[in-house]
């Protein structure tokens, strides 16, 4: 990101929860017009990073300005230009879908004619609008889902923040999300999300930071970090039970940059897997199964935190 | 931002104040699929309450002309303490499961917390609902009081915003204490050992100088003796402004005490 107008801006923030640092001094610079993305299991720190960006959680330390305001002084000024996503739905199921952006509107000061204009057309861009008078209780998770990301838009925010915005959801569900977000990525509205899913982060996000325990642990684009993390390409072997230790010991001396053993199964992290597969045969061993695909940053992450993401 | 004035400015506070009518607006709109069966039971509730006690028991207890009335009958004694302390009923029905429902159960506080709206918005917002539906229920029990010819004084009329005070009194403490609960079986210990031995013994039923003398000094801290007081000398036609001031001040100060703790309570659990 070149010199490009930095939005929300954090040194050394901090959140603690008792004696607990839920966030321990982090940093980072969100550009407009960026996809961001906070990576990390759960228990990690993103959420309590979103709700301080947020304006809802004071932060215990270090420095955080959004929209060039300080979150404490500023937060309605600037939560009057934020659109957020919680983990919840936070919707009134009571109401209908049409009510339920009627009020959120109204939190925003928005007159009831803009209001109605807006709905319309959000209710159309996530695919709502024929469910507009419908009561909100029986609507499906990913229907909610969609209804909060169209509430979140009501006011026409400069950045969208989204924590896990399809945890939870069925794969089609998570797919109508995501088409529905990188749409709005194309129409320049700045994303910033919180997830656990790898194959999230690296379809949304332009720049992303990895989180663990609190810290980051490493920052970049999804490609810079797998070639800055892992190897091109990964091997994944399976061995039955009786032989996995006698592999895994036999492994450790085999021609590649890394092997990680999981529970389930052994990677090999090699520039090319074919050859690392011919390897392994040439060393003697005979995997039940074995897999050749690309580095993702599901690999990062078991490098980075020697932990895998969605445990 | 041009909307947001520096704070300590009219402007501003004019501003703080349309934030709050926000929220109330959320309220009166979740209330319009409810309200039916609430305006049946308001109605319902004061000619139950005032046929029972006021005709049926005041036919037994006007029989002995008891001098401690005051020379009035059951009926004309009971009706406006049953007005402050139904007025305490409707503030504690307002401001317990509807606001515990909010920030645990729907999360509706927290959608609001996202927006511009501060936590004490978003808790003035629910006073100021809570206030209306005072105002109607007490509005709708004067009626009732007025239609069973239990009224003496054209003075009844300034019972409404008293009983509005008193429910006050009530709603604001009692929602600084619902927005921190996790559970709802607080409320019924609430219900049970606060709320209903101010009903029985805060004078609303008989004089509390039939107590104890012991007893008497506890009766004149509970909140609700000074509404029933109230009401009742303005029913009664018997105020003086030294009474009328003491039980006002008293009430606006517990009133006030209710909104600083759920100002504090509002931030506390909405911004963690």
């Amino acid at each position: 990101m070149p010199a490009s107008e930095v939005l929300i801006h954090a040194r050394g923030l901090a959140k603690k929860f008792g004696d607990a640092m839920a966030v321990d001094g982090v940093d980072f610079d969100l550009h407009r017009g960026e996809a961001f993305g906070f990576l990390g299991p759960n228990g990690a720190g993103k959420s309590s990073t979103m709700r301080m960006i947020g304006c809802v959680s004071p932060p215990s330390g270090g420095e955080l300005s959004i929209l060039g305001m300080d979150p404490v002084a500023d937060g309605p000024a600037i939560r009057a230009r934020l659109g957020v996503v919680p983990q919840d739905d936070t919707l009134d199921v009571e109401l209908t879908v049409r009510e339920n952006l009627l009020i959120y509107g109204r939190y925003f000061g928005l007159p009831r004619n803009v209001i109605a204009d807006r709905t319309q057309h959000l209710l159309e861009f996530v695919q709502l609008a024929d469910r507009a008078n419908d009561q909100v209780e029986p609507l499906s998770g990913g229907l909610r889902r969609r209804l909060v990301i169209a509430r979140s838009l009501i006011n026409e925010p400069e950045i969208l923040l989204l924590d896990e915005p399809t945890t939870g959801l069925d794969p089609q569900a998570r797919h109508a999300v995501w088409d529905r977000l990188y749409q709005l990525k194309s129409q320049g509205v700045t994303l910033v999300l919180t997830t656990h899913y790898m194959d999230e982060a690296e379809q949304l996000c332009d720049r992303l930071v990895v989180m663990d325990r609190g810290k980051i642990a490493a920052e970049g684009s999804p490609p810079s970090l797998i070639a800055e993390y892992s190897s091109p390409e990964v091997l994944e072997l399976r061995f039955d039970l009786d032989s996995r230790q006698r592999a895994a010991d036999k492994l450790a001396g085999a021609p590649a940059e890394r092997v990680e053993v999981l529970a389930d199964r052994i990677l090999l992290y090699a520039r090319s897997g074919d050859a690392a597969l011919a390897a392994v045969r040439d060393l003697g061993l005979e995997p039940q199964a074995s897999l050749v695909r690309r580095s993702t940053l599901e690999d990062v992450f078991l490098r980075l935190t020697g932990r895998r993401l969605e445990e | 931002m041009s909307s947001q004035p520096a704070a300590g400015s009219l402007k501003f506070h004019l501003g703080a104040w349309s934030f709050a009518v926000r929220e109330l607006r959320f309220w009166l709109t979740d209330y319009r699929r409810t309200w039916r069966g609430s305006v049946c039971s308001t109605v319902l509730s004061p000619v139950l309450y005032l046929g029972a006690m006021g005709l049926g028991l005041g036919s037994l207890v006007d029989a002995r002309s008891p001098a401690s009335l005051g020379g009035v009958s059951y009926l004309v004694f009971l009706a406006p303490g049953l007005l402050a302390a139904n007025a305490m009923q409707t503030a504690f029905s307002s401001s317990t499961y509807p606001v515990l429902g909010s920030v645990k159960w729907l999360k509706t506080y927290q959608a609001a917390a996202a927006t511009p709206l501060r936590p004490r918005d978003i808790f003035h917002g629910h006073l100021l609902f809570t206030l209306l539906r005072l105002a109607t229920t007490s509005s709708i029990f004067l009626i009732v009081m007025a239609a069973f010819g239990a009224a003496r004084s054209a003075w009844v009329i300034a019972a409404l915003p008293v009983a509005m005070l008193t429910g006050l009194a009530f709603a604001a403490p009692i929602e600084a204490f619902s927005v921190l609960q996790t559970r709802d079986q607080p409320f019924a210990v609430l219900y049970r050992f606060v709320l209903i031995p101010l009903f029985l013994f805060s004078g609303t039923f008989f004089p509390i100088s039939q107590l104890p003398a012991w007893v008497r000094p506890l009766a004149y801290v509970t909140p609700l003796w000074h509404g029933v007081a109230l009401c009742r000398s303005l029913s009664l036609g018997t105020t003086t402004a030294g009474g009328a001031l003491e039980h006002i001040g008293y009430l606006a100060l517990l009133a006030a005490a209710g909104v600083a703790a759920g100002n504090r309570a509002y931030r506390r659990r909405l911004y963690v």
